[in-house]
C-alpha cells in the first residue's frame, strides 16, 4: 500500500499555488492537512501527477473576528478550531462539531479548508457551514469568488470549486447572543464517520423557535439544510407539529446505502435526531418521550 | 479475587520460599517493546533483500487465460515477475486434510494460483523488486486475462444440485460432515414441557493482528539453507512444512521468530503467499521480504466463524434441560487451510454445545462447505463462541419460556462440582470443573440481585438495560489428539532446556513461543521458583528452531500448561544436578542442601554455603578441583505432553451489563464480569489480561466485526475504516475472578486461559441484549448486533 | 517532477538531511531511511494509530504525512521520548500494569497517552478512553492501558485516592 509516484511542489504563495493549479488542472491535487488525500493516495485510489503542498502558506492559517464576521483561514486545523476562543464565543456549534471529527492525531493535521474542499457527505464541517450560513472564499486565476455554503457543496466529494481554484478561507456571521445550538451524531465508534448527524442553530423566544437552522449530514450526497425546519418556527411545538416536521424532513432526505446503514435506517435516525434536538433546545422532555413510545 | 480449591498435591517444588508462582511480576521483555526497540519481522532488513508484492485476483472465481509480464519486467527496480506455473518448479502443492476428521476433503492448493483463482485476493503472480513501492508500480503493469466463472458464495445453497461444484475432482462442495447422536433425544423432546428453537447467525470475522503477516525468507545457496524470519506461533511446524514442499531436509530450514505483533491464531497457519515467499527466495537466491498490507490482510488472513446454526432445546417446567439439538452449517472458502484444516471449528461446535450441562441427550449435525470466498480456519477460541452462543442462547430462551431466572436455570442444570470425572454429551472427558463455584462467585461479584433491582427501576423510566449470563467450557492443553493423530506434523509436546552459565545465571530455551501472552515471563517464573534463582538471573530464549528444543509452540491455550510443565520438570532435574555438585564440593549430601536466592544453603538453618556463581566458576574453570568421578551436568532438558486426557477442559462464566437505546439501536456496554478456572495460576496479572483481551475480541464479534461479502464474492469492507474493530471508547471495564482447580495431569497444575474470554463474551452480550429487549417482545440471535439489526428487530425501520 | 526533494529536519534532536521521493510517507522515512523502527506501520491509511509520532509538539499519524512535508519540522519518535526520559514514569506504569502484550501498538499508544497527560493532567477514565480512541490494540482490551495512564496522571499530579 504505497502511493504511486507523483511530482511535488511546495507553494510559496497563493499566487504560486494558483499558477501550478492553472498549469496542471485536474492532474494536480492540493495538499493541505492530507488526512483524506494521503490515505486515498496510499490506497492508490487517486494518483495525481502533481501535489501542490500549500502547508507553508501561513497567511491562510488562523481565526480572526472583524465587524461581526469570523474569518477562518483554510489551513486552520481542527485542533486550532477546538482551542480558539473566538470560535468558542461566536461559533460554539463548530467547536462541538470538531470534537467529533476523527481523533486527536488527525485533528492536529486536518484543516477546515481541506475538509470542506473534500466535501465528504458524512463529514461534520460542511453541515456546520450550511447551518451557520458560511461564505466560502475561493481564489482562482480570475480572482476571488465568494460562494454561499448552500451553493458550494454539489455532490459526493464534489464542490463548486474549479480545478484551478484554491479555497482560502470561510466567513461565518457571528451568532446572535440569544442563539443556541445542538450538535449530535450517531457513529458506531468514537471518531468514526457518522451514520447520521445534525448540526443545529436556533433562536428561541418565549418557548418557541424564532429561528431554526437544521444542518443534517450523512443523509444524502451532501449535507442538507432542512427546509422542514420552517414548520417548527413561530409555532407552539406539540407532538403533532413535531411529527409533521419529521414527515416533511423525510420527504427532503435522499439517503445512501453503505456498510453501516440502509436508507431507511438513516431516515429513522434523522427523525430521532430532529426529535432530540427540538426537545433539548426547547427544554421539552415530553416531546422526546412522546416520540419514542 | 481468587478462591482456592484443595489440591491433593500440595507441597511441590513450586511452594518453595521466594516462589514466583501465583505472583504478579512484570514481564521481562516489556522495556524493549515500550522503547520501540523490539524486532518485528517488518523491521528486519538483510543484505540484498528484495521485496515481493503479490498481484491478486479481483475475481472470486475465474480461469486465468493468460499473464503478460514483459512490461512489468522492464520497470525500474524490478528483479522478477513470477507466475504460479513458474513457481511450481520450486515448490509443491498441498492438500489441507487430516485423517481423523473422517471424510474431510480438499483440493490441491498452490503457492500462487495456476490456471484458476478461487477467491478474490488469491495471488496470481509475484512481483519482486528493490522496494515495495516499485513492486507495486510494476504489479500495475502485469496484465492478466481472466474468464470469470460462477462464484459460489452462499453457504446455504452451496450443496444444491444447481450450484456449480468448485473443485470438480471432489464431486461436490461438501468438505466435511459430522453427525453425533447421544442419549435418547427424541424421547427427551417428547417429555419436555417446552421446546424452543432458534437459528443463530454468526458474522464472518478475522483477527486483524496489528502487525500484518510478514516473512523474510533467506535462501543461502552456498550453505543450501533457508532461514525463515516469520511471526509464527509454531516455528517447528513452519520448518516441517517449508522443508516438505521445497524438497529440503528439516535440517536445511531454520525458522526464527522474534517479536510478533499479535497472532490470535491468525499466525498459526501457513499461507500460500508465505510459501511463495520461501520459494521465491530459493528461486532468486536472495532474501525476499513479504509484508502483507492491510487490504491484503483482510483478503487473505484466515477468516473465522460465519456459521448458521439451528438449535433446539427441551426443558421441563422445573427448569430441567432435557436435550439439545443443533444443525450447524459453515462455509470455509475454496480450500481447507493447511496444515490444520478448516473442519476444526465445526467439529468443535459439535464437541462443545451443551458442554456445561448435565443432560446427555444431544444430537448434532455439522456441515462444512466450500465457497469462493477467502479461506476460513482456526482463530482464537475456535468454535467456542459459536457453541457457547448457541447453548447459552437456547438456555436463556428456555428460561424465558418457563419464566425462570437465567441464573436459576443454570444452577439447576450445570454439572455438579463433585460429579467429576465425567463426560460431556459429545463424549469429551472432563477431569474436574467448577461450574457452580464460578457461577456463585460471579453472582457475588456482580451483585446480581441489586443489578436486577436497578434494571427494573430504570425500565420504569424507559431506560432499557440488560443482564446476560454465559457459562462455558474451554479446550486447553491439547494432546496429540488435536492434530498429531490425524497425521499432521504438528507437535503436541514441548521441550525446555535449562542451564547454568559461568556466572551462575540461568539460560532457558523453550519451544513455546511469545506473542505477548507472557510465555517468557511464565517460563522464567517457573524456572526461577524451582531453582531458587531470582528472575533477573533467568534468561529465556524462544522462537528459533536452531536454538530451542522441538515442540509445538503457543496456540490452543497450551503454552503455560504444557511448556510450563516442561520448564518445571527441566528445572527440577537441573536443581538436582546443581545440588549433586554442590554436595560434592561442600562435602555434604544433596538432601541437606537447598538453593535460595541464587546460593546453595543449608536446609536446616538456611545458612549460605556457596553462591551459584562460585559453584559455576568451579564447575566450568576448575573441574580439576572436584572430587574424582564427579561429572557435573549444569544443563537439563525435559519434554512434556498430557497423556491421560486429550484436552484439559477449563470452565467459567461471564456476565454482561449493557444499555440499549430502542430509538437508535445503539448498545452501550457498561460492565463485564468473568470468573474462570484455569487451574494453577502462575501470574495472576497475565491471566487477567489474557481474559480481558479475549473478552474484547468477543465483544468485537458481538457488536462490530463482520467481513461483508457481496453476492459475487467481493469483500466490500477490506479496510480498517469499514471493518470495525473494538476501540477503547466503546469498551467497558472488565472484572475478572478466579476459581482454582489444578489439573492433576501435571505437577504444575496449570490449564490454559488464552481463549476463555473470547469463548463466552458474545454469548453474554447477546443474552443481555435480549434481556434488555424483553419489554419489546423480540429476540435477536444474530451477531454482530448492529444498530441496523436491532432497529430492524424492533420494527423501527 | 517526481525527482527527489531535499529536506532538512530535526529528529529526536538530531539534524537530519535527506533527499526523498515525494511519495515517501513519513512513517516509511523514519523506519527505512533513519532505521527508527519503533514507529510501527499497522494500516497505512490512518486508522490504527500505530505510527503516531510527535511533530512540533503535536501528535500525528506519520503514515498520513509525506516526508517532504516534514521539511524544517522537529520530530520526536518513541526512541526519542524514551531516551530523554520524558515518559519513563508512563512506561513504568505500563510495565507494572502489563498494559501491553504484543507491543506493536505500544509506541503509538504511549505517544497518544503522553499527549493527553500534557494537555489534561487529571483526565478521568472516559477522557482517557476518548483520547486513545484512534489507537487500536488487539491484545489488552484497553483496560490495563487506561489504568496505567490513570495511575501516571495521579502520580504526576500528586493525587492518590
Amino acid at each position: 500500500m504505497k502511493a504511486s509516484a507523483f511530482g511535488y511542489a511546495r507553494a510559496t504563495s497563493v499566487a504560486d499555488a494558483l499558477e501550478l493549479l492553472t498549469a496542471y488542472g485536474e492532474r494536480a491535487k492540493v495538499l493541505s492537512g492530507g488526512q483524506s488525500l494521503v490515505p486515498a493516495m496510499n490506497l492508490r485510489l487517486v494518483a495525481p501527477e502533481l501535489i501542490v503542498d500549500i502547508g507553508e502558506l501561513t497567511e491562510l492559517r488562523g481565526v480572526s473576528l472583524k465587524g461581526g464576521v469570523l474569518t477562518i483561514g483554510a489551513l486552520t486545523r481542527h485542533a486550532d478550531l477546538l482551542k480558539s476562543p473566538e470560535i468558542a464565543a461566536h461559533a460554539p456549534l463548530l467547536k462541538d462539531a470538531v470534537a467529533h471529527v476523527a481523533h486527536p492525531a488527525i485533528r492536529n493535521r486536518g484543516t477546515i479548508g481541506g475538509s470542506l474542499a473534500h466535501a465528504d457527505p458524512a463529514s461534520e464541517l460542511p453541515a456546520c457551514m450550511l447551518t451557520l450560513g458560511a461564505i466560502i472564499i475561493a481564489r482562482g486565476p480570475g480572482g476571488e469568488r465568494r460562494i454561499a455554503a448552500n451553493e458550494f457543496f454539489v455532490g459526493i466529494y464534489e464542490t463548486a470549486l474549479t480545478p484551478q481554484e484554491l479555497l482560502v478561507a470561510v466567513e461565518l456571521p457571528v451568532i446572535p447572543k440569544s442563539s443556541t445550538h445542538f450538535f449530535q451524531e450517531f457513529a458506531r465508534r468514537h471518531g468514526d464517520y457518522a451514520i447520521v448527524g445534525l448540526a443545529a442553530q436556533a433562536s428561541i423566544k418565549d418557548g418557541r423557535f424564532a429561528d431554526l437552522r437544521l444542518g443534517f449530514f450523512a443523509v444524502g450526497d451532501r449535507s442538507l439544510l432542512a427546509k422542514s425546519a420552517s414548520k417548527l418556527v413561530d409555532v407552539a411545538v406539540t407532538s403533532a407539529v413535531l411529527s409533521e416536521a419529521a414527515s416533511a424532513l423525510d420527504d427532503e432526505l435522499d439517503p445512501l446505502e453503505d456498510q453501516q446503514a440502509t436508507p431507511a435506517m438513516r431516515r429513522h435516525l434523522a427523525k430521532v435526531l430532529l426529535t432530540r434536538c427540538v426537545s433539548l433546545l426547547l427544554a421539552r422532555p415530553d416531546l422526546r418521550a412522546g416520540a419514542s413510545a | 479475587m481468587t478462591s482456592e480449591r484443595a489440591n491433593p498435591q500440595t507441597l511441590s517444588a513450586l511452594d518453595r520460599p521466594n516462589s514466583y508462582i501465583g505472583k504478579t511480576v512484570p514481564r521481562p521483555n516489556l522495556d524493549r517493546l515500550m522503547q520501540g526497540r523490539g524486532l518485528y519481522v517488518s523491521d528486519i532488513e538483510l543484505p540484498r533483500m528484495a521485496h515481493v508484492v503479490f498481484l491478486r485476483s479481483p475475481h472470486a472465481h475465474a480461469r486465468i487465460v493468460g499473464i503478460e509480464t514483459s512490461a512489468a519486467k522492464q520497470m525500474t527496480g524490478v528483479i522478477a515477475v513470477v507466475s504460479g506455473r513458474e513457481l511450481s518448479t520450486v515448490i509443491t502443492p498441498w492438500v489441507g486434510v487430516l485423517s481423523h476428521l473422517k471424510g474431510l476433503k480438499s483440493a490441491p492448493q498452490s503457492a500462487i494460483a495456476v490456471d484458476r483463482v478461487c477467491w478474490q485476493g488469491e495471488a496470481v503472480a509475484a512481483v519482486v523488486a528493490a522496494s515495495r513501492a516499485q513492486a507495486e508500480d510494476a504489479a500495475e503493469h502485469v496484465l492478466v486475462e481472466y474468464e470469470e466463472l460462477h462464484a459460489v458464495t452462499d453457504m446455504r445453497t452451496a450443496l444444491d444440485p444447481a450450484t456449480p461444484v468448485i473443485h470438480a475432482s471432489l464431486g461436490d462442495n461438501l468438505a466435511f460432515e459430522r453427525i453425533h447422536d447421544a442419549g435418547a433425544v427424541d424421547q427427551a423432546f417428547a417429555e419436555s414441557d417446552e421446546v424452543v428453537e432458534a437459528e443463530f447467525v454468526f458474522g464472518r470475522h478475522t483477527g486483524v493482528t496489528l502487525e500484518p503477516r510478514a516473512v523474510v525468507a533467506d535462501w543461502n545457496a552456498a550453505e543450501a539453507r533457508l532461514t525463515i524470519y516469520q511471526g509464527t506461533q509454531a516455528p517447528h511446524m513452519v520448518q516441517n512444512i517449508a522443508a516438505l514442499h521445497l524438497g529440503l531436509k528439516e535440517s536445511q530450514v531454520r525458522v526464527v521468530c522474534k517479536d510478533v505483533g499479535g497472532s490470535f491464531g491468525i499466525k498459526v497457519h501457513i499461507y500460500a503467499d508465505e510459501m511463495a515467499t520461501y520459494a521465491l527466495s530459493k528461486l532468486l537466491r536472495r532474501p525476499v521480504k513479504f509484508v502483507a498490507d492491510r487490504v491484503e490482510s483482510f483478503n487473505t488472513d484466515i477468516h473465522a466463524r460465519d456459521h448458521r446454526c439451528k438449535g433446539k432445546i427441551g426443558v421441563k417446567r422445573d427448569g430441567t434441560i432435557m436435550a439439545f439439538e443443533i444443525d450447524d452449517l459453515t462455509g470455509i472458502g475454496p480450500y481447507s487451510m493447511y496444515p490444520r484444516t478448516s473442519a476444526i471449528e465445526a467439529n468443535q461446535v459439535v464437541n462443545l454445545v451443551g458442554g456445561p450441562y448435565v443432560t446427555g441427550n444431544y444430537r448434532a449435525r455439522a456441515r462444512v462447505v466450500f465457497q469462493n470466498k477467502n479461506v476460513m480456519c482456526q482463530y482464537r477460541a475456535v468454535g467456542h463462541p459459536i457453541a457457547c452462543s448457541v447453548t447459552e442462547g437456547l438456555v436463556d430462551l428456555a428460561a424465558m419460556k418457563i419464566a425462570m431466572d437465567p441464573v436459576e436455570i443454570r444452577r439447576r442444570n450445570l454439572i455438579a462440582d463433585d460429579a467429576y470425572p465425567c463426560a460431556s454429551p459429545s463424549g469429551l472427558r472432563f477431569e474436574q470443573l467448577s461450574h457452580h463455584a464460578t457461577l456463585a462467585k460471579l453472582v457475588q461479584m456482580m451483585d446480581y440481585d441489586a443489578l436486577r433491582a436497578e434494571q427494573a427501576a430504570l425500565r420504569a423510566r424507559n431506560i432499557h438495560r440488560g443482564i446476560g449470563i454465559a457459562s462455558f467450557i474451554e479446550v486447553t492443553n491439547p494432546s496429540a489428539a488435536f492434530y498429531g493423530v490425524g497425521g499432521a506434523k504438528i507437535s503436541s509436546q514441548d521441550g525446555v532446556a535449562v542451564r547454568v552459565d559461568a556466572q551462575g545465571s540461568v539460560i532457558c530455551q523453550t519451544s513455546i513461543t511469545e506473542q505477548g501472552q507472557g510465555s517468557e515471563s511464565l517460563t522464567a517464573q517457573i524456572v526461577g521458583s524451582v531453582l531458587g534463582v531470582s528472575m533477573d538471573r533467568v534468561r529465556v530464549i524462544l522462537g528459533d528452531t536452531d536454538n530451542t528444543p522441538y515442540g509445538g509452540g503457543t496456540w490452543a491455550s497450551r503454552g503455560a500448561g504444557i511448556g510450563g510443565e516442561a520448564a518445571l520438570q527441566a528445572a527440577k532435574v537441573l536443581r538436582k544436578n546443581i545440588l549433586d555438585v554442590a554436595a560434592a564440593v561442600l562435602q555434604s549430601t544433596p538432601s541437606e542442601l537447598d538453593i535460595v536466592n541464587n546460593a546453595v544453603v543449608n536446609v536446616v538453618d538456611g545458612a549460605p554455603r556457596i553462591d551459584l556463581s562460585e559453584l559455576a566458576r568451579i564447575v566450568y574453570f576448575r573441574p580439576d578441583t572436584l572430587p574424582p568421578g564427579i561429572q557435573p551436568e549444569l544443563m537439563a532438558t525435559r519434554h512434556f505432553v498430557p497423556r491421560e486426557y486429550p484436552f484439559a477442559f477449563t470452565n467459567g462464566v461471564q456476565a454482561s451489563w449493557l444499555e440499549l437505546d430502542p430509538d437508535t439501536g445503539f448498545v452501550k456496554l457498561l460492565k463485564h464480569w468473568v470468573v474462570e478456572d484455569c487451574g494453577t495460576i502462575i501470574n495472576p496479572q497475565l491471566v487477567d489480561e489474557q481474559i480481558r483481551g479475549g473478552v474484547v475480541q468477543g465483544l468485537g464479534a458481538a457488536l462490530f466485526e463482520k467481513c461483508v461479502y457481496d453476492e459475487r464474492g467481493q469483500l466490500t469492507n477490506a479496510n480498517m475504516a469499514d471493518y470495525l474493530v473494538p476501540m477503547s471508547g466503546e469498551m467497558p471495564d472488565i472484572d475478572v475472578g478466579h476459581v482454582v482447580t489444578p489439573t492433576l495431569e501435571s505437577e504444575l497444575g496449570a490449564k490454559g486461559a488464552g481463549e476463555a474470554g473470547t469463548a463466552g463474551a458474545a454469548a453474554a452480550v447477546t443474552n443481555a441484549v435480549n434481556d434488555a429487549l424483553r419489554p419489546f417482545e423480540t429476540i435477536i440471535t444474530e451477531i454482530p448486533l448492529t444498530p441496523q439489526v436491532i432497529l430492524t428487530a424492533l420494527g423501527r425501520i | 517532477m517526481t525527482a527527489t526533494v531535499a529536506i532538512a529536519l530535526r529528529v529526536n534532536g538530531e539534524l537530519v538531511e535527506a533527499n526523498v521521493l515525494p511519495r515517501l510517507n513519513l512513517a516509511d522515512f523514519l523506519r527505512e531511511h533513519l532505521k527508527l523502527t519503533g514507529t510501527h506501520v499497522g494500516c497505512e491509511h490512518g486508522v490504527c494509530g500505530a505510527c503516531t509520532i510527535r511533530i512540533n509538539g503535536d501528535i500525528i499519524r506519520s503514515c498520513l504525512m509525506l516526508a517532504v512535508q516534514a521539511h524544517n519540522a522537529a520530530i520526536e519518535t518513541i526512541e526519542g521520548v524514551s531516551d530523554s526520559g520524558e515518559i519513563a514514569d508512563l512506561q513504568s506504569a505500563f510495565r507494572e500494569r502489563n498494559a501491553l502484550q504484543c507491543g506493536f501498538c505500544t509506541p503509538g499508544m504511549l505517544m497518544a497517552a503522553q499527549d493527553l497527560l500534557k494537555q489534561s493532567p487529571c483526565p478521568d477514565r472516559e477522557q482517557i478512553r476518548e483520547h486513545l480512541s484512534g489507537n487500536y490494540c488487539r491484545c489488552t482490551g484497553y483496560q490495563a492501558i487506561v489504568d496505567a495512564i490513570e495511575s501516571t496522571a495521579r502520580t504526576r499530579t500528586g493525587r492518590w485516592p
